[in-house]
């Protein structure tokens, strides 16, 4: 069987970033497999600017960012296979892919670092009442059609979920000729970011409707009319406040589950944001298997995605080389008002820096994000405004991390 | 008084400018710079996409070199619209210069070999 | 014109197994089928289930042409290549009351002659050890089984049509006459000739039938709501799980399907219109709390998909099989509701053996060929043959639908079948790829693409579906 130090699971932003950072912490035998037909994943139809703020300080689209990334991964020799999917993992590290060229293909890998990102929760998943018509389409799949092939998928559109691919998309298709209705979101605030309300939907006299969400989709063949009422604080609709639009698309943008298949079928432990639980390491619950980026849990800006894939292929280096020493194996648990954090685990020794991520519930003003540990806090922090639709970043160091003797939670706690 | 969000990245200040244009709520310089001109002459980048004339079923991604003002956007798209380019494209290839004397350019944002 | 010996109207279920059972003899056949694809309607959304026969009442036609269908799938899926695996199914008794009515079904499937087992609490649970902590016994039918509907329906058709079958989609029935010794059917497009017609128009059959005299029966559709869950882990179910059966059907059952997902459903309500296959969450949400009553810890979350399809429930309560009363030269195969799908071989079987053989002096065909060709499908075969495979073939090595696995090779091979998909749906249906955790958000573009290219149109010509389901709207940038 074919050997390699390290198989990197998806060519884009996640996967790349690893690949680089590793190479660059001295491994040389890295094979990056991407399904696409190019590198960068979903980046090549984000067509849109906003990318690179952090990573280059100015303003690139989704394509001019992942290029500057693929150059370097040309640049450095780092190997790569497009049109390769993989099939399977197994809990030993046998990659098994599948090309025009090679056929199929067992790798043993010492290190997998897995970047396959995300896909977006379908209409059956949110069970949609309603026809059975085309014209309902989810956000990125209309992306795909328009930025990739130039099809717009509808004329008169409603868009349901106020995620960021949404609100793209409202200014995209609106900018290409078609007509947006509204955007419509469950929710009582919206999980886009404020600047993409601000410029996709206000910019264009898009309405959005919070709390409202899709009653009903009638049609014969393709979508005729969508049916929005509001929802109650149980999610449960209220009669009397329907609100119809004749149109000939429902675009939804209701979500984005990390694409973990392959992990769940080797019972890698999966954790409440559908991606892999990991440690501080971002390795898995299977030693040697690394999961990076949107198949981690979904972010919001890709040059975040960019730093977790660094850290993915930096914690792989290591693994390669038996850097890594584990000695401690502490919980860390969302507490107070906190959806998710990451990592779920730390397992390496207290010896160095922590990055926690994690988002919010609700909208939420003027708190402070306490670390604590028993019954002390051994880091806590201000924060003004946090938002469910931005991820918090806070390092904690390695001296306050000395501190720790039991579970860590982090929590919010009013001013 | 006037109150808008801020767009130059992806935090979205909540930003306010009084009539001698005198910013706050702004965690940065641009997003000043942002909010005069938000109320002077707002403009906006665009980015959209052309036909790739020798590729079947394939358009390459485009944006204007520098941003132009608002008014204009779907003047500019038209112009966009006219035009196709052929593969291999290359970023920073012009597509459209100067376009409606606005002073930005049409540039291509993808390689398409 | 071609002067028919039998018209089918109709290629569900039924009317593909009439016809390919009639395809073996030297007969000139067709078929009318009003959508663009076999299979489409009642065929398309359903149980899944080849029922084993014990639970309709003795004597009747459901009960014989039921049990004696189940006992031919084992050859009609080996020669149709058809996932088909007999799970068997349990049903549930949640009291000493229920047990009782668990004995008089066994009663029943005595009568049928259908093999069961009556389990008690222990045994049930060793065998699904998911069900309910109220289970208290279950009546076990071993020869139940799982199948894939799509590809029945679609290599029963193909492989008529391969024995000289002639069909043609989207021709909807709208006049017959007969005149003297032979019938003109008019459709929507076109006028056929056959001195025999066979009515298999499924929910449509009572509108065919009274195109020939007055009938004093109907089709009173009867819609069911489903959940489909993604390939989960195996052992949530290992049978079909049943309540007992009422007055409204068999109840919603939990299942696994041929495809190792899982299914649970129907809700069974009657519907006024006959093309009404929308879900609600209310309905829905009923499925739910009887799927939960046996099975507790069905994850839900795991949902793919929700789908409603219509039964085509007679006002008889028994399937209707025989010819008009004024004319025994067209026969109506109607109110073919659940065990429709277990029944479909020997209904085809009881057609012509009681009708067609009485019109016609059969005689077989010497070429015949009960084989569909060789389907290659990658993830049933060894790593080794799907290199042999991809050697010959580069195109079986790129996967087109990343969360089914299934190569562009496979999805060009349906393209040049003798029933190839015009539709997204119908490449869907055929080979998977669109059916698992992204329902085909990507690779339902690059679907749309190959399926433009093979058929030389516009991307905006490609349907999602029916007729006027478009995917894309309009062409942008277009120079």
């Amino acid at each position: 069987m074919i050997k390699r130090d390290l198989v990197i699971i998806g060519g884009g932003s996640a996967g790349m970033a690893a690949a680089i950072e590793a190479k660059k912490n001295g491994i040389d035998d890295i094979l990056i497999l991407e399904k696409d037909s190019v590198l960068g994943g979903i980046l090549n139809q984000c067509i849109h600017n906003g990318f690179g703020l952090t990573e280059f300080k100015e303003e690139l689209t989704g394509p001019e960012y992942l290029s500057r990334f693929a150059d370097q991964v040309k640049e450095l020799g780092i190997e790569y296979k497009l049109d390769s999917l993989v099939l399977n993992i197994s809990k030993e590290k046998v990659v098994t892919y599948s090309n025009a060229t090679d056929g199929v293909v067992d790798i043993e890998a010492k290190a997998i670092v897995f970047a396959t990102g995300c896909y977006e929760r379908s209409p059956g998943a949110i069970q949609l009442s309603g026809d059975r018509v085309a014209g309902i389409i989810t956000a990125g799949t209309a992306q795909k059609y328009l930025n990739i092939h130039g099809y717009l998928a509808g004329k008169r559109i409603v868009i349901l979920g106020s995620g960021d691919i949404g609100l793209i998309m409202a200014r995209r298709m609106t900018l290409e000729g078609a007509k947006v209705l509204c955007v419509s979101e469950l929710m009582p605030y919206s999980n886009g970011l404020n600047r993409n309300i601000a410029q996709c939907l206000n910019d264009y006299n898009i309405p959005l409707y919070l709390s409202r969400s899709v009653l009903r989709v009638e049609g014969k063949g393709r979508v005729e009319k969508v049916v929005l009422a509001a929802v109650d604080d149980k999610m449960k609709f209220i009669p009397g406040t329907e609100m119809e639009f004749e149109c000939d698309t429902l675009l939804l943008s209701v979500g984005l589950i990390p694409y973990v298949s392959l992990l769940e079928n080797i019972d890698v432990n999966i954790s409440s944001t559908k991606g892999a639980m990991v440690n501080d390491q971002l390795e898995t619950s299977i030693p040697g298997i690394f999961a990076c980026g949107n198949c981690l849990h979904v972010h919001d800006v890709v040059d975040f995605v960019t730093e977790e894939g660094r850290e993915a292929g930096r914690a792989a280096a290591r693994y390669i080389k038996g850097e890594v020493s584990k000695k401690v194996k502490i919980k860390v648990n969302p507490g107070n008002g906190v959806g998710y954090v990451i990592p779920q685990f730390i397992e390496t020794d207290l010896d160095h820096d922590v990055t926690f991520k994690f988002r919010v519930r609700k909208p939420i003003k003027n708190v402070f994000v306490n670390f604590s540990s028993g019954e002390t806090i051994f880091h806590k922090v201000v924060k003004p405004v946090l938002i469910p639709s931005e991820m918090v970043m806070i390092k904690v160091s390695k001296d306050k991390l000395a501190n720790v003797k039991g579970e860590i939670t982090v929590s919010l706690e009013e001013r | 008084m006037k109150e808008f969000t801020c767009i130059v990245c992806p935090r979205g200040c909540r930003l306010t400018i009084d009539d001698k244009l005198n910013v706050t709520g702004n965690s940065c310089p641009r997003g000043a710079e942002y909010a005069k001109n938000e109320v002077t002459n707002p403009k906006r980048m665009i980015t959209s996409i052309v036909r790739v004339k020798n590729r079947e079923n394939t358009v390459v991604s485009v944006k204007t070199s520098t941003s132009i003002p608002k008014g204009m956007i779907f003047e500019v798209m038209e112009e966009i619209n006219k035009v196709g380019v052929d593969a291999p494209t290359h970023i920073g290839d012009i597509a459209i210069k100067n376009v409606l004397n606005t002073g930005a350019d049409i540039i291509i944002t993808k390689n398409i070999d | 014109m071609c002067m028919y010996d039998v018209l089918i109207i109709g290629a569900g279920v039924v009317g593909a197994m009439v016809a390919r059972k009639l395809s073996r003899y030297s007969l000139s056949l067709a078929i009318l089928e009003k959508e663009n694809d076999v299979g489409n309607v009642t065929s398309n959304a359903n149980s899944a289930i080849i029922h084993s026969g014990y639970d309709p009442v003795p004597g009747t036609l459901k009960a014989k042409l039921n049990v004696e269908g189940n006992k031919m799938f084992d050859l009609i899926s080996e020669e149709l290549d058809v996932h088909f695996k007999r799970i068997g199914s349990m049903t549930l008794a949640t009291s000493e009351e229920q047990l009782k009515t668990l004995k008089e079904l066994q009663t029943r499937a005595i009568a049928n002659g259908v093999e069961t087992r009556l389990l008690d609490k222990e045994e049930t649970r060793k065998l699904e050890p998911n069900v309910s902590s109220e289970v208290v016994g279950a009546l076990l039918a071993p020869t139940a089984g799982i199948i894939d509907p799509f590809n029945l329906v679609v290599h029963a058709v193909e492989n008529a049509v391969d024995n000289g079958v002639k069909l043609f989609l989207e021709q909807e029935v709208k006049d017959i006459k007969y005149l003297s010794d032979h019938f003109e059917v008019k459709t929507d497009k076109a006028t056929f000739e056959a001195k025999v017609v066979i009515n298999c128009a499924g929910l449509y059959s009572d509108e065919i039938a009274k195109m020939i005299e007055p009938i004093d029966w109907k089709i009173n559709p009867r819609k069911g709501e489903y959940f489909v869950l993604d390939h989960y882990k195996l052992g949530l179910v290992n049978h079909t799980i049943f309540p007992l059966p009422s007055e409204k059907g068999k109840g919603v059952l939990v299942s696994l399907t041929s495809s190792n997902n899982y299914i649970v459903g129907p809700s069974s309500e009657f519907d006024e219109n006959k093309d009404d296959v929308s879900t609600d969450s209310e309905t829905l949400s009923n499925v739910r709390r009887q799927a939960t009553e046996m099975i507790p810890s069905i994850p839900f979350n795991q949902v793919v998909r929700v789908f409603s399809g219509m039964r085509a429930t007679p006002s008889t309560h028994d399937f209707i099989i025989e010819p008009a009363k004024s004319n025994k030269y067209f026969i109506n195969v109607a109110g073919i509701e659940s065990p429709g799908l277990a029944s479909s071989p020997a209904i085809a079987e009881y057609v012509v053996n009681n009708y067609i053989s009485k019109l016609f002096n059969l005689e077989e065909k010497k070429d015949y060929n009960p084989r569909v060709k060789k389907y290659h499908v990658l993830n049933d075969v060894s790593e080794e043959e799907r290199n042999r495979l991809i050697k010959e073939n580069p195109e079986y090595g790129k996967i087109i639908c990343s969360c089914e696995k299934v190569s562009l090779g496979e999805i060009k091979d349906l393209l040049s079948r003798s029933v190839p998909p015009k539709t997204v749906k119908g490449v869907k249906r055929r080979c998977r790829a669109g059916f698992g955790k992204c329902q085909g958000g990507f690779c339902s573009p690059m679907v749309t693409m190959i399926l433009a290219k093979h058929y030389g149109v516009s991307p905006l010509d490609i349907k999602w579906d029916k007729s006027n389901s478009n995917i894309l709207v309009k062409e942008v940038k277009k120079l």
